[in-house]
């Protein structure tokens, strides 16, 4: 059977992988836009993040026998506590000043943190196994889809609709919106701004680990991998609105489709279809598809 | 006044910082004879040459006596982390700061290219060793570059037809995207042609790919019966991976076209027991290859690769070139190597050709089920040697201007 | 009066140490400087002046500036290379390069303002990245090689050097002069009021984005220019020219060597060759941590860069003088 002249298998198939990547696309992104809507910053160590959260899951694998399911929660803990560490004693120091200083720096971290993974680890990846619950694969007929990769699509919608209900819907979330808005109001009311900003980079931070401890079954581990994703990421966030956690989230897995689709039909041009679309909505709607302009 | 001073200051500031930083230009030093190896040391090839390929040389200057004639024998390595301008723009400082006399190594056929351009240039000697591009010693062929261990000619006339008489008759090909993989895939595309197979089509993949998922799906869609792999190291291991991750092969074979006994080790051998693949030397072959491998295993904890031996017998037969000769001047050397049959643990009546290939025998192996291999490291088992000529380009098929 | 680093006067002062600087450049070969090192310095300190003319000057952070140092690399070696091109018009093709891939961008990003366009430039830089990757004439992974120096308009032979050294050290002159020319031009003092004040300068009727993207084209062509000259003199153009890691060194260069001044880039270029050169075969993979860790401490705590520090305390120095 063909669509448009391409067999259903390829087609599909190469859109379900598409949904795979999205997944990944709109948790990073995510994360991205919480600390960009809520702290002003350009996280570019976000890429960097997702990398450690992703060797710390393989560290705990290879060296103290932890489990996929606890790195789950192991590897965002630690990383967030990183976070956590980075915007004490580093980024408090730059909301008053341009914003770009916040993007140089933690560009600088990115590199920090890529170049001791590269010294210690090299760059020829590490492998890590799917857990055993998750193994195997489905014959969904038109391809052999492994479970593991069904199930990261679950998880992280799960992830972002936890997280978007939370920021969007509940009083804790009501807090955050509010103090980056007015800090000094909100602090004057008897909330602690400068705790709870803490805390968003560290969360920010924790759910880039969790993306990587969920994407360490599927491709190398490496400490590039975070560079390679997160301009496309930073793409999505553009084209999505920065600071719409939303419009990240629909805008992660939309990309992670279109260039699904655009490896059956036309695969040179899957790397930079991304790109092309995000030139294409600045010039039809500057502040991103749910953004608002500032 | 203050202002003097401070100009003065960054004046000589300046000074020191230029001094400081930039390489002094040394002497052509005529009192060391100064191997330079430059390969990939920390990524996807950097286990089948590396640091084991820089070992392999210190083994064959250290069986030279560390000196030839009262001149000290020196190695000096770097990492072109896969990038020819990296490889290029240091073999040039070498050649031109440090008085490197032989330039080796360049894994990966991009660098070794573009390493082959400078040493020409520069009129000094360079032996490919991990390089596999058939080019060098062909339409890029010069009079300073020697091709030592093996080449995608030789892997496509070996593996290539062995899979079609095996029945492999229509093939996919899945190709890194850079000069090794395409020249290999046009060399196993001309042999799987002339052996009365089909190419059903092909996908490049960047070069140390992170996920081949998409690239497999694409490769089963095309109904071949064949999975061509023309990619290298951890490229090749991930490839297998995955396609046995995604069912590809139930559907399809797979023909690792080239493939080093690292990656074996790496796979394990129930995922690759029955794969053909073809290559230039194994550590099992005979009592001689044994007992260097075993040397070498001390050093490094694993077997050394074909990469690896070729490193060492290189290494060597350059250092005996030099010793026969007395001077470490290019093109003496050259001319003797080029008139002297290379007989070590590596090759047996091997010869350098008129085009810079060094012809020896290839061997066509295949994996050795679990159940068959008696110790670690015993992978393979040999089933056809092409000896001398029979591997490699021949001299109707050639374009090198130097051999008519 | 003056509130920027860099006074509308060029001080006396500044003028002996560039001329200094100057005959040390021209002295460097003859005392046993790597040439082909100081080509390379020399190149990526025009990239770096051209950068800081965006950066410094007109406000705007570039983060994918590679790309048209790349792009010229690519324009320029196949030119030469495979065009038969002389190594003039080669050059000049890829300055042009630079011009014509500045403009689309700019024209794309101008639209947006600080941190958007940053991260605008940087997506647009990664998509033209990825072109030159598929482009067959690029030769992807394994890069243009093969560039030949040929001779400068026909007559004079690049061959040698001390030769290409001259001619790239004539080029950087140019370029430093014309980076002056246009900072102290009428054009120059609106693109600083501009960077101080944007809501101002529109209110006084200027067209803002037409002078931003003046500025943005500007740059691109000399970070063209460049590109182009280091592919002649070095012989190749790589992947490596376009990779947004060399887009964040050139902002480190500029910012390590003084935001805002005319030497800032030129110093802090030289400074950063010149560590990776010293430590790349030292020590492998730190040097990335190290380019890290010097970034971080910019940012934090060095943001005026080597020259902005001593001009900033050349300043202390003399109360009372504007």
């Amino acid at each position: 059977m063909e669509i448009f002249g391409i067999p259903i298998q390829a087609f599909m198939g190469q859109l379900l992988l598409g949904l795979v990547n999205g997944s990944f696309y709109a948790m990073l992104s995510l994360g991205l836009a919480v600390i960009f809507g809520l702290l002003g910053i350009v996280n570019f160590a976000h890429g960097a993040l997702y990398m450690m959260g992703a060797y710390v899951a393989w560290l705990g694998a290879e060296y103290a026998g932890i489990g996929f399911w606890w790195s789950l929660l192991l590897a965002p803990l630690v990383v967030g506590a990183l976070g956590v560490v980075i915007e004490r004693t580093l980024l408090k120091h730059l909301y008053k000043i341009d914003p770009i200083y916040g993007l140089l720096l933690t560009f600088g971290l990115a590199l920090i943190a890529e170049g001791l993974f590269r010294e210690q680890f090299g760059v020829s990846g590490q492998q890590y196994e799917v857990p055993e619950l998750l193994q195997g694969a489905t014959n969904l007929g038109f391809m052999i889809l492994p479970n593991y990769r069904g199930f990261v699509v679950f998880a992280s919608l799960l992830v972002c609709l936890v997280t978007w209900y939370t920021i969007e819907r509940t009083r804790l979330g009501s807090y955050l919106r509010a103090g980056t808005e007015n800090p000094s109001l909100v602090q004057a009311f008897g909330v602690n701004v400068p705790m709870m900003v803490m805390l968003t980079y560290g969360a920010g931070a924790g759910l880039a680990a969790l993306a990587g401890v969920l994407a360490a079954p599927i491709i190398q581990i490496t400490p590039l991998m975070g560079s390679n994703l997160i301009i496309v990421v930073f793409a999505v966030v553009v084209i999505g609105g920065m600071g719409s956690i939303l419009g990240s989230i629909v805008t992660g897995l939309a990309l992670g489709l279109v260039e699904g689709l655009t490896k059956v039909f036309y695969p040179e041009a899957s790397s930079i279809v991304v790109f092309v679309i995000m030139a294409i909505v600045l010039m039809i709607r500057p502040a991103g598809l749910f953004g608002k302009e500032k | 006044m203050k202002l003097k001073k401070l100009t003065a200051a960054c004046t000589l500031a300046c000074a020191a910082m230029l001094g400081a930083v930039a390489p002094a230009q040394a002497q052509i030093s005529g009192d060391t004879i100064k191997i330079g190896i430059i390969t990939d040391m920390s990524g996807l090839y950097s286990d089948i040459d590396g640091q084991g390929g820089l070992e392999a040389i210190r083994m064959a200057v250290a069986d030279m006596g560390g000196a030839i004639n009262g001149k000290k024998i020196e190695v000096v390595y770097a990492d072109h982390q896969n990038k020819a301008d990296v490889a290029a723009a240091k073999a040039r400082e070498w050649f031109d700061t440090q008085g490197v006399d032989m330039l080796i190594g360049g894994t990966n056929s991009g660098t070794a290219l573009a390493m082959a351009r400078v040493a020409a240039e520069k009129k000094k000697v360079f032996i490919a060793i991990g390089a596999a591009t058939a080019a060098l010693t062909n339409e890029q062929c010069n009079a300073y570059t020697v091709h030592w261990a093996y080449d995608t000619v030789a892997l496509a006339k070996g593996t290539g037809n062995a899979v079609v008489k095996a029945g492999g008759k229509s093939w996919y090909f899945l190709t890194a995207d850079y000069a090794f993989g395409a020249q290999l895939q046009n060399d196993t595309t001309n042999v799987v042609k002339a052996a009365g197979g089909t190419i059903v089509g092909s996908v490049k993949h960047p070069l140390s790919a992170s996920d081949f998922s998409s690239f497999l799906l694409q490769a089963q869609s095309s109904k071949a019966q064949i999975l061509g792999l023309a990619n290298a190291g951890g490229d090749t291991i991930n490839a297998i991976k995955a396609a046995n991750e995604f069912g590809i092969t139930k559907t399809m074979k797979l023909a690792g076209l080239l493939v080093f006994i690292n990656d074996i080790h790496s796979l394990g051998l129930k995922t690759t027991q029955g794969l053909y693949l073809t290559d230039s030397w194994y550590w099992n072959r005979d009592a001689e290859s044994r007992a260097w491998s075993r040397k070498f295993f001390e050093k490094m904890k694993r077997m050394p690769s074909s990469i690896q031996a070729g490193d060492y017998s290189a290494t060597l037969n350059y250092l005996q070139a030099v010793k026969g000769t007395g001077t470490d001047d290019a093109d003496k050397v050259l001319t003797k190597m080029k008139a002297t049959k290379i007989n070590d643990m590596f090759a047996k009546g091997g010869f350098i050709r008129g085009d810079g290939r060094m012809v020896h025998d290839m061997y066509l192996m295949q994996v050795k089920s679990p159940d068959k291999s008696t110790e670690p490291w015993d992978y393979y088992n040999v089933v056809q040697t092409f000896k001398g000529e029979e591997a490699w380009t021949t001299k109707a098929e050639s374009k090198c201007a130097l051999w008519k | 009066m003056s509130t920027s680093l860099a006074d509308d006067k060029i001080n006396r002062w500044s003028r002996i140490t560039w001329g200094v600087g100057l005959a040390l450049l021209v002295a460097a070969p003859f005392i046993g400087v790597y040439p082909i090192f100081m080509i390379k310095a020399l190149c990526f300190a025009i990239f770096a002046c051209a950068f800081n003319l965006l950066l410094g000057y007109t406000g705007l952070l570039s983060f994918g500036h590679a790309a048209y140092l790349g792009a010229a690399a690519y324009v320029t070696g196949w030119l030469v290379r495979s065009a038969g091109f002389s190594p003039e018009l080669g050059i000049l093709a890829g300055a042009l390069s630079g011009t014509v891939l500045g403009a689309i961008v700019g024209f794309i990003a101008i639209r947006r303002q600080g941190i958007y366009f940053a991260m605008i430039t940087l997506a647009m830089a990664q998509m033209i990245y990825f072109v030159w990757l598929q482009a067959p004439f690029t030769g992807g992974e394994d890069g243009l090689q093969g560039v030949p120096r040929g001779k400068l308009f026909g007559l004079i032979p690049l061959q040698n050097d001390l030769v290409m050294y001259f001619v790239v050290l004539a080029a950087f002159v140019a370029v430093f002069l014309a980076v002056i020319r246009i900072v102290h031009s009428p054009y120059g003092q609106v693109l600083k009021a501009i960077r101080e004040n944007e809501p101002r300068a529109i209110s006084l009727g200027y067209d803002v984005d037409k002078y931003k993207l003046l500025a943005f084209v500007l740059s691109t062509t000399l970070a063209g220019l460049a590109g182009a000259l280091k592919t002649v003199a070095l012989g190749f153009a790589t992947l490596s020219d376009a990779h947004w890691s060399l887009s964040g060194e050139v902002v480190l260069m500029t910012l390590l060597g003084g935001m805002g001044t005319f030497a800032g880039p030129v110093v802090g270029a030289f400074t950063i060759i010149g560590l990776q050169n010293f430590l790349a075969d030292r020590v492998g993979s730190w040097v990335t941590v190290i380019i890290g860790v010097i970034f971080v401490v910019c940012v934090v705590g060095f943001r005026r860069g080597f020259v902005g520090e001593l001009l900033a305390w050349l300043k202390r120095r003399q109360p009372g003088k504007p």
